[in-house]
C-alpha cells in the first residue's frame, strides 16, 4: 500500500501526497477483496485472481498485489504513488510514460507490471540525489524546456537515456532521438537545448 | 483490456507447449487464444484497443538468453529472434557489413519502442490500417472473415497498392523485414516438432481470400532467428514519410548492390510501404542484374516494380512515390563508400 516515505519530503501537506494516500486506501479494499476470494496466494490460472508482483522502483522494493493487465504505468501512477510518470496516449506513441528498466528507456504504458519483475526500475521521482536536481533535470529548469510540463517526465527520463547512448552529439541527432517524446506545446527547440546543456553536465561529471 | 491468464515461460519447450495448447486449430495471429510476449509494443497495443483477445499471454522474454545472440562468420549473419532491435542497430559490424539492417531498424519507431521490440516480434507486427484498429468498423475481413473491407471506401492514403486483394488492401507496415527479404534471409522456427527452417520470402502470406492469415506460423510455434546470407557492404534503406522521424513509411526501399565497374552483378529491391506484405521487386532486379549502372534503366526498373499496382483513391501518389524511391535508393547504393 501507499507508504508515506516514497513521497517527497516537504512541508506539510501537498496535493501529490493526498491523492497519493486517497488512491492507496481506495484501493486496497478493492484488492483485499479479490485476493481474500481467491482463499491464499495469486493463483495464474484464473484470470480474474489477482497476481503478486515484486518491482525494484528507485532502488526500492514494492511488493503489490494486482491483476496481470496492469501496466507498468498504472502500477507507478495508482498502486504506488509515483505520479510523476505520465499517461498521455497510453499506447506508446507519446512518450510521456517513458522510465527506465535496466538503464535503458521503455515505455511503461506498454509493459506489464508482471512482465518488469526483477528490473531496476527508475522513474522521474529517483533522479534528484539529496535534494539536488539531476543535471537533465536541472537543465530543463535552466532552458525553460516546458510550458505546460506534462510531457517533461518522459522528456528528461528519454534525454537521459539520450545523452548515455552518445546520440546527443548534434542537434540533429538530439531531434532524431528525441522523437519518441511528443511535446503538445511545441517547446522542441528549449528541450533541445536542455538535452544540449544536460549532455555536457554529464559529461563533466563522469570527468570529475 | 480482456483478462488473460499470464504465464511466464521458463524455456522454450515450455513456451511452445503452452502456446500450442491454448491455440488448438485457430489461426495463429488473429484467433489465437494463446499470445506470446516479447517486447509488447504490438500485442499490448492491440489488446487495449480490443483488437486482439488472447485468453492467455506466454511472456518468451526469459529465452532471450539463448534466443538474442548476434553472430557474424564469413558468409551468414545470424540474428536472435530475441534481440532488441536498438541492439541490433547499434552493432558496429551489421553497420559495416549489413548497412542495410542496421538502417531498417535505426528508421523504424522511437528509441523506446527500439529498445522495446524484439527482432521476432517486429516482423510480426500488425498493420497500422485504421480500420483494423478501430473495433467500432465491423466490416473489416482480418478482424472478421467475410465482413468486408471499410478501407475499399474509405480512407486509404496509407493503404498498399501492391499486393492486395478485393477482401484487403491494409498495407504490411515493417521496416526491418523489407531488409530480410531483399537479402534472401531465411527463418529459423521453433516448434512442437524441433526446428525447421524457411525463406523469410515464405512467412507471410498475401491477403488474397483469407486476410486474416498473416503468416505460415503454426499454432505454437516460435520464430527463434534470422539467417542472412551476405556480407552486403553496398546496401541502403530509404524510407520517406509524411514527417521526418519515427512514423511509418509512405514508400521505402530496402536496395542492395554488387556494384564492379559499374556493372550490377546482383541487385535486390524490396519495397515498404506500398504492399501488403513484405515485398520483393524482382521485376526490376530482372531488369537491372548484370547491367551498367544508368538512369534509362534504373527508371525503366522502377517502372516494372509496379506495373501491376492497384492504387485506390486516396493512395494514386504512392505509385510515383514508390518509384522515385527505389531510383533514389539505387543512387545511393551506388555511390556510397564502402
Amino acid at each position: 500500500m501507499t507508504n508515506q516515505k516514497d513521497f517527497p519530503a516537504g512541508p506539510g501537506f501537498n496535493r501529490r501526497t493526498f491523492i497519493g494516500a486517497a488512491a492507496g486506501t481506495a484501493v486496497a479494499p478493492i484488492v483485499a477483496k479479490a485476493a481474500g476470494a481467491s482463499g491464499g496466494p495469486a493463483a495464474t490460472s484464473d484470470p480474474s485472481l489477482p497476481v503478486d508482483v515484486s518491482l525494484d522502483i528507485n532502488s526500492a522494493t514494492r511488493s503489490l498485489r494486482i491483476d496481470a493487465r496492469t501496466t507498468l504505468l498504472d502500477a507507478l501512477r495508482e498502486h504506488t504513488g509515483l505520479t510523476g510518470s505520465k499517461k498521455g496516449c497510453d499506447h506508446g506513441q507519446c512518450g510521456a510514460c517513458t522510465v527506465l528498466i535496466n538503464g535503458r528507456r521503455v515505455l511503461s504504458c506498454l509493459t506489464l507490471a508482471v512482465v518488469a519483475q526483477g528490473q531496476r526500475i527508475v522513474t522521474i521521482e529517483g533522479l534528484a540525489e539529496d535534494g539536488e536536481l539531476h543535471p537533465m533535470q536541472q537543465a530543463f529548469v535552466d532552458q525553460d524546456a516546458f510550458q505546460c510540463g506534462y510531457c517533461t517526465p518522459g522528456q528528461i527520463m528519454s534525454g537521459i537515456a539520450c545523452v548515455r547512448e552518445g546520440h546527443a552529439g548534434s542537434d540533429d541527432a538530439i531531434r532524431e532521438y528525441m522523437s519518441g517524446n511528443i511535446c503538445r506545446c511545441a517547446a522542441y527547440p528549449n528541450i533541445v537545448a536542455a538535452v544540449r546543456q544536460a549532455a555536457r553536465a554529464m559529461s563533466d561529471e563522469q570527468k570529475g | 483490456m480482456r483478462p488473460f491468464v499470464y504465464q511466464r515461460a521458463s524455456d522454450a519447450p515450455s513456451a511452445i507447449q503452452n502456446l500450442a495448447t491454448a491455440t488448438a486449430a485457430n489461426n495463429v495471429l488473429t484467433e489465437a487464444s494463446a499470445q506470446p510476449l516479447a517486447g509488447g509494443t504490438t500485442l499490448i497495443d492491440l489488446m487495449k484497443l480490443d483488437v486482439m483477445r488472447p485468453k492467455a499471454v506466454v511472456d518468451i522474454n526469459p529465452l532471450a538468453a539463448s534466443w538474442s545472440n548476434v553472430s557474424l562468420d564469413d558468409d551468414n549473419l545470424r540474428l536472435g529472434a530475441l534481440a532488441r532491435m536498438s541492439d541490433v542497430a547499434a552493432n558496429p559490424e551489421i553497420q559495416q557489413h549489413y548497412p542495410v539492417i542496421a538502417d531498417t531498424l535505426k528508421l523504424a519507431a522511437s528509441p523506446q519502442l527500439r529498445n522495446m521490440a524484439s527482432l521476432g516480434g517486429n516482423v510480426l507486427q500488425r498493420t497500422r490500417c485504421s480500420y483494423f484498429r478501430d473495433v467500432s468498423y465491423h466490416n473489416c475481413n482480418k478482424r472478421n472473415p467475410g465482413s468486408g473491407c471499410a478501407a475499399l471506401e474509405g480512407f486509404n492514403r496509407s493503404h498498399a497498392v501492391l499486393g492486395t486483394s478485393e477482401q484487403c488492401i491494409a498495407t504490411y507496415p515493417g521496416d526491418f523485414a523489407q531488409a530480410l527479404m531483399a537479402l534472401d534471409a531465411t527463418v529459423e522456427i521453433t516448434g512442437r516438432s524441433g526446428v525447421r527452417k524457411i525463406r523469410f520470402s515464405d512467412l507471410h502470406k498475401r491477403p488474397g481470400e483469407s486476410p486474416q492469415a498473416e503468416t505460415t506460423l503454426s499454432p505454437g510455434e516460435l520464430i527463434s532467428a534470422f539467417l542472412i546470407p551476405g556480407p552486403w557492404p553496398r546496401s541502403v534503406y530509404l524510407k520517406v514519410r509524411d514527417r521526418q522521424s519515427y512514423e511509418f513509411a509512405l514508400a521505402s526501399a530496402a536496395v542492395a548492390l554488387d556494384l564492379q565497374d559499374e556493372v550490377m552483378r546482383d541487385a535486390r529491391i524490396a519495397l515498404g510501404g506500398v504492399a501488403a506484405v513484405p515485398w520483393r521487386a524482382r521485376e526490376a532486379e530482372a531488369i537491372l542484374k548484370g547491367q551498367k549502372f544508368d538512369d534509362a534503366l534504373i527508371d525503366r526498373a522502377a517502372d516494372a516494380a509496379f506495373a501491376d499496382a492497384r492504387p485506390h483513391r486516396h493512395n494514386v501518389f504512392k505509385v510515383a512515390l514508390g518509384k522515385r524511391v527505389i531510383s533514389r535508393a539505387l543512387h545511393q547504393a551506388a555511390t556510397m563508400e564502402i
